[in-house]
């Protein structure tokens, strides 16, 4: 119910191949006071986007008409630091669907999954090529087939295999969310409280 | 025999409620701690699907984040930072959730409240939407931070679909050199490791230096368990720990305290427990830290020259954009800058014994001209003690003075933001860009560097007080 559905996808690619990209950079906390999720995505990459005066910087890569597309090409670590879920929120109100890195930082990761924004993690080398491809022909082009499991680039044969949760995955292929399921659960949860109360005496 | 368990094992599987297909587990959660950040559209998710918090009396919430520390008794200006706390008192007040609300004798940061009221307590399961959560694994539970998804989902069911994740024990043996402290040996931990060498594993901390350690310190060294991207951090409960929790307003009385510690005392890893990853320190090798850079594994000797990036396990393009951040230069020595701002505060060295030790230090001298100062106690309860033990005294009379308990310049959510370019020597645990305000640089370090720092002016070694 809660989220979008998601099988294949065939886009252009956003390069950022910086490593440690925590989530106060791709959502500065003095934009964390909303009680809504609301207007996150002109809050992304914030202060690496604009300058003070609100000017955008040219030199930032989503100011770079060139590069547009779904998948963001991430660096090492990517999402590391704060738990804040408005990192995920920020890069999929953009128009983000697919974060491709060598390596997630563990929160960041379930974040995402839960709001259907699919990280798919790719071997460093990899990740590598894939980002000089897009550096030095930004139309190209990526198929993402969730089903298969398969990172393609389009047009030539290069296809690679992502590991994901069966259980995520059938969440985001068919929408649903975690609270979903948990709810049909409650019998087995009262059965644990029972079970286990002794503990929390 | 039954197999060997470790510490971690031992308390994930007593919460297992369910196996699910694909290697998920739905873990069952103790105790929930909110605040005033991540929690509204958690809230507003329960109201869309109609559904009503599942255990109001398992989730305790708390105004921190986004709080000012000066005139806490009068209305808050900014107005948004108001509708956040407003929208955490309706909820909470609709949910009949527990709310120690800014000026209430209970309010504090989330992290240091927790420990404080005896919330958190050993072999239990506990979450919060803030990354640092891991701090109450120092009593040896199971402590994560999760995102607002999964707020909702635990104030929904009070469960969470969660992969075990895997386990690394971090031993440190031997006696910590005077002036040095544990926030010394954590980032030192993270410098080795660097800020994503335990992504994916579960830490336990063990070993006679851990052991020595006060519960306040052992939640310094838990605290920064993400800073190298691990799922949280945890230590074994012993004599300290329950000496802590006896007594406390959460902690079990009577015949149930007898009980409870029985069942504490096993929680501890079994000899010939197998752990997937280990890693060996010894303490005498840990001297005061500070970091250089704009993550927490960019971390040195305090006295040393800032290495070349071919020495650390970063690449070398981020190394240089973090170097540029910060406007230091490769080989440059650190000790002797100046600097404009000094923060003691946070979850991570906000509490009692973080301001007794900034306290022995600065006694005697005098806040440096030039030099800001933000000392922003943890909690209602750690400002109390400041007065009771006099600590107040001894800070004003070298020139300081106390803000009132939040969040504060961790995250400069609120007013207090260092301001671009400024240096500040901050006890907290976070020196990404921007992280206390646009453009402001940070250097992670202990309290006592903090003071030495305050009372010169320039980065120095807390040694030379000693
Ligand atoms: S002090 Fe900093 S790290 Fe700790 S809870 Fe507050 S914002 Fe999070």
């Amino acid at each position: 119910m809660a989220i979008d559905e998601f099988a294949t996808l065939t886009t252009t690619a956003v390069p950022l191949p910086i490593d440690h990209v925590d989530t106060d950079q791709i959502v500065p906390a003095r934009f964390l006071k909303a009680t809504e999720r609301k207007g996150f995505a002109d809050h992304l990459f914030r202060d690496w986007r604009y300058a003070e005066s609100g000017r955008p910087k040219a030199d930032f890569v989503l100011n770079n008409p060139n590069y547009r597309g779904k998948i963001l090409l991430a660096g090492r670590n990517f999402g590391c630091g704060s738990s804040r879920e408005h990192a995920a929120w920020a890069l999929y109100d953009y128009g983000f669907r697919v974060v491709v890195s060598s390596f997630f930082a563990d929160i960041f990761q379930n974040n995402a999954l839960n709001i259907g924004l699919l990280p798919i993690t790719l071997a460093e080398s990899l990740v590598c090529e894939i980002t000089n491809r897009t550096l030095e022909n930004p139309k190209t082009a990526y198929h993402v087939d969730l089903p298969a499991q398969t990172f393609a680039v389009v047009g030539i044969p290069l296809v690679a295999h992502f590991e994901i949760n069966a259980y995520k995955k059938a969440c985001l292929r068919n929408g649903f969310d975690d609270i979903d399921y948990l709810l049909d659960m409650q019998a087995d949860i009262l059965q644990y409280e029972k079970k286990t109360r002794w503990m929390r005496t | 025999m039954t197999q060997p368990k470790t510490l971690f094992e031992k308390v994930w599987d007593a919460h297992v409620v369910k196996e699910v297909a694909g290697g998920a587990q739905v873990l069952y959660i103790d105790a929930h701690l909110i605040h005033e950040v991540t929690s509204p559209v958690a809230f507003n998710g329960l109201r869309r699907r109609g559904i009503p918090v599942f255990r109001p009396e398992q989730t305790v919430a708390t105004a921190d984040h986004n709080i000012p520390t000066l005139h806490q008794d009068k209305p808050i200006r900014d107005a948004l930072s108001a509708q956040q706390l407003a929208a955490l008192r309706k909820n909470c007040e609709a949910a009949g959730i527990e709310l120690y609300d800014i000026g209430h004798v209970h309010n504090g940061i989330v992290h240091v409240i927790g420990p404080e009221l005896g919330i958190t307590q050993p072999g239990m399961t506990l979450v919060c939407g803030d990354s640092h959560t891991a701090t109450h694994g120092a009593f040896g539970s199971i402590a994560f931070g999760i995102g607002t998804s999964e707020v909702e989902m635990v104030l929904a069911t009070q469960c969470l679909f969660q992969t075990q994740p895997k386990t690394m024990r971090i031993s440190v043996e031997g006696d910590l050199h005077p002036g040095v402290t544990a926030k010394d040996l954590i980032l030192y931990i993270i410098s080795r490791l660097s800020a994503s060498g335990a992504t994916g594993y579960f830490v336990e901390y063990a070993g006679t230096t851990l052991e020595n350690l006060s519960m306040e310190e052992r939640m310094t060294v838990c605290n920064m368990s993400i800073e190298m991207g691990a799922r949280g951090g945890m230590m074994a409960p012993d004599q300290t720990t329950f000496d802590y929790l006896q007594g406390r307003a959460f902690s079990p009385k009577g015949p149930d305290w007898d009980r409870a510690v029985a069942y504490w005392k096993v929680l501890s890893s079994d000899p010939g427990a197998q752990f997937d990853e280990e890693y060996r320190f010894k303490a005498e090798d840990i001297t005061p830290v500070i970091t250089f850079g704009t993550n927490p594994g960019m971390g040195m000797p305090i006295d040393a020259e800032i290495p070349s990036p071919k020495s650390v396990k970063d690449a070398a393009a981020s190394f240089q954009k973090a170097l540029r951040y910060m406007g230091f230069c490769e080989g440059e020595k650190l000790l002797g800058k100046p600097i404009d701002y000094v923060f003691l505060g946070s979850c991570t060295n906000g509490r009692i014994a973080d301001f007794r030790r900034f306290a022995t230090l600065v006694k005697g001298h005098r806040k440096a001209e030039g030099v800001s100062a933000w000392l922003v106690p943890g909690s209602k309860a750690v400002e109390r003690q400041i007065c009771e033990e006099g600590i107040d005294s001894v800070l004003k009379a070298a020139g300081f003075a106390l803000r009132q308990p939040g969040c504060s310049a961790c995250l400069g959510m609120n007013e207090d933001k260092i301001p671009a370019g400024k240096y500040a020597v901050s006890t907290s645990n976070r020196n990404f860009e921007g992280r206390q305000g646009p453009g402001a640089r940070t250097l992670l370090a202990s309290p006592l560097v903090a003071a030495a720092a305050a009372i010169t002016g320039k980065i120095t070694d807390p040694r030379d007080f000693i």
